[in-house]
């Protein structure tokens, strides 16, 4: 049994860092634009999602239905990284809005 | 490597947001309105001493000699005329149970624009005058008009006509509600939002008479007296709200509902510091 | 029909200036619906100003006019009290017409 496992449990080690450079899968993009959507749900609670997200989040459902999984999860890793500085921007400006108003 | 550069973009946007970001300011931690509106009126008469205080609700007319030229030969036979004349006969008549507009409105609905929006105590929450328009068409078993379209607009046209001239008499109620109202509008206008980072005041307090692409900006000081406005960007009429949703958007912000409570809010304060500018809707505007 | 045309006419010495404002939508027929589909064409293309039987003013128009136009022109020989006759005909051959009192 030994001589099978270890093979094995290399090919695995080998398969799971090859998945790095191997395309995406649907599972990947599944996780990534759960998190997008995730980050962008935070945005409306904050009233302040951008119009950009959500075009990135359409352009990763795009991608998905048609089977290009690598620009799916790029573009739902897009639509996250800009919903969450949406959240940066809600957020400091609870404070920031102050320096703008005439006096 | 395309995700590289969208990271790289975001970090930018990341790194501009922080940079922008200022320590709390102090502010004071009940609001004036009556300083406020005294400072807002002050701000803009110093700015543009050769702008008569009245003349601030024409807007970008106000900034610039050659439009305001224009502008007075276009008044004339305003772009408006249609849908204002639409409005009075919209006002006039009676829904199918018989009543009418002039049973929801104090005065029947002629001259009080001014008075709009005001902070209702039993509800607790600012009303507008297109809200109350609605609440009148369903109390009476019509259908809401839009808040954004033609139908309103028009009506709301011939309500701001009939107040023509009078000045803006928002009232602040000794109700600690509608001062947090009049804070969180104040609050909302001088908020950053959407991808490219404006706020209303970027550039209606920091940069009136200058330009945007081709536009002239109006400065923030009587920037509702004019409402409703025929805007040739539009090739149409637009109410306040349609303003409001369709600028989110442009500064890359998913707008809100049409009468959310942070527009009426907004509205509220803009108003109110323009309390004593007379009322000169409809409008026209490029 | 309710006259799309709006005009005044007011006479000083010698010389008349015409003011008039004419409602029409002036589709291009480039322009999309909210479905998607294409506006069509929808444009005046002749405006005609007439005085004692002569034209004083005619416009060729295509669809580059923008919605609702607006005309100001000024013309010699006419007096308060005489007759100004506007028409105009669109593309779809729908036309419209009305006589202005110079004042």
């Amino acid at each position: 049994m030994l001589e099978f496992t270890v093979p094995l449990a290399a090919m695995l080690l080998i398969a799971g860092s090859a998945s790095v450079f191997a395309a995406a899968s649907e599972a990947d993009f599944k996780s990534a634009y759960a998190e997008a959507e995730a980050a962008n749900k935070e945005a409306g609670s904050l009233r302040n999602q951008w119009t950009t997200t959500s075009a990135a989040l359409a352009a990763a459902k795009k991608a998905a239905e048609s089977g290009d999984f690598d620009k799916a999860v790029a573009s739902s890793r897009e639509a996250e990284a800009l919903a969450k500085a949406s959240i940066f921007q809600a957020t400091s400006e609870k404070e920031a809005w102050k320096a703008m108003e005439i006096r | 490597m395309r995700p590289a550069i969208h990271f790289a973009s975001a970090a930018l946007a990341l790194a501009a947001l922080w940079l922008g970001a200022v320590p709390a300011a102090i502010a004071a931690d009940t609001p004036d309105p009556v300083a406020d509106a005294r400072a807002f009126q002050k701000f803009f008469t110093d700015k543009f001493p050769k702008v008569k205080l009245e003349d601030f609700v024409n807007g970008p007319y106000s900034m610039n000699q050659d439009m305001h030229r224009q502008w007075q030969d276009k008044e004339q036979f305003p772009p408006y005329d249609f849908s204002l004349e639409a409005g009075k006969e919209m006002f006039s008549k009676p829904f199918k149970n018989g009543k009418s507009y002039a049973d929801c409105f104090p005065n029947q609905g002629i001259g009080i624009r001014q008075n709009y929006p005001y902070f209702d105590e039993k509800e607790g929450k600012v009303v507008t005058l297109e809200l109350a328009l609605n609440r009148c068409r369903e109390a009476n078993g019509e259908a809401p008009f839009s808040y954004v379209k033609d139908d309103m607009a028009a009506l709301t046209a011939y309500m701001a006509f009939t107040s023509r001239g009078k000045p803006f008499d928002i009232k602040i109620p000794n109700d600690p509600r509608a001062l947090e109202a009049y804070q969180n509008g104040k609050r909302y206008f001088y908020t950053r939002r959407g991808q490219l980072n404006f706020s209303c005041a970027s550039c209606h307090v920091q940069n009136p008479g200058e330009r945007i692409r081709a536009e002239v900006l109006a400065p923030a000081i009587g920037i509702l007296n004019a409402m409703p406005i025929y805007r040739s960007e539009w090739g149409g009429m637009g109410t306040i709200s349609r303003r409001f949703t369709t600028c989110n958007s442009q500064i890359r912000g998913v707008p809100l509902d049409p009468q959310a409570d942070e527009y009426r809010d907004v509205e509220y304060y803009l108003s109110y510091v323009s309390n004593g500018l007379p009322i000169s809707g409809p409008g026209a505007r490029p | 029909m309710a006259s799309t045309i709006r005009v005044r006419a007011t006479s000083s010495g010698e010389t008349t200036e015409v003011q008039a404002l004419i409602q029409h939508p002036m589709d291009t027929g480039l322009v999309k619906d909210a479905k998607g589909e294409l506006i069509p064409p929808h444009f005046i293309q002749q405006l005609t100003f007439e005085y004692e039987g002569k034209n004083v003013f005619v416009a060729d128009w295509g669809p580059a006019v923008s919605k609702d136009p607006y005309v100001k022109f000024s013309f010699k020989g006419a007096k308060k009290g005489d007759d100004l006759k506007i028409s105009w005909v669109d593309n779809k051959g729908t036309s419209d017409t009305t006589t202005a009192k110079i004042q």
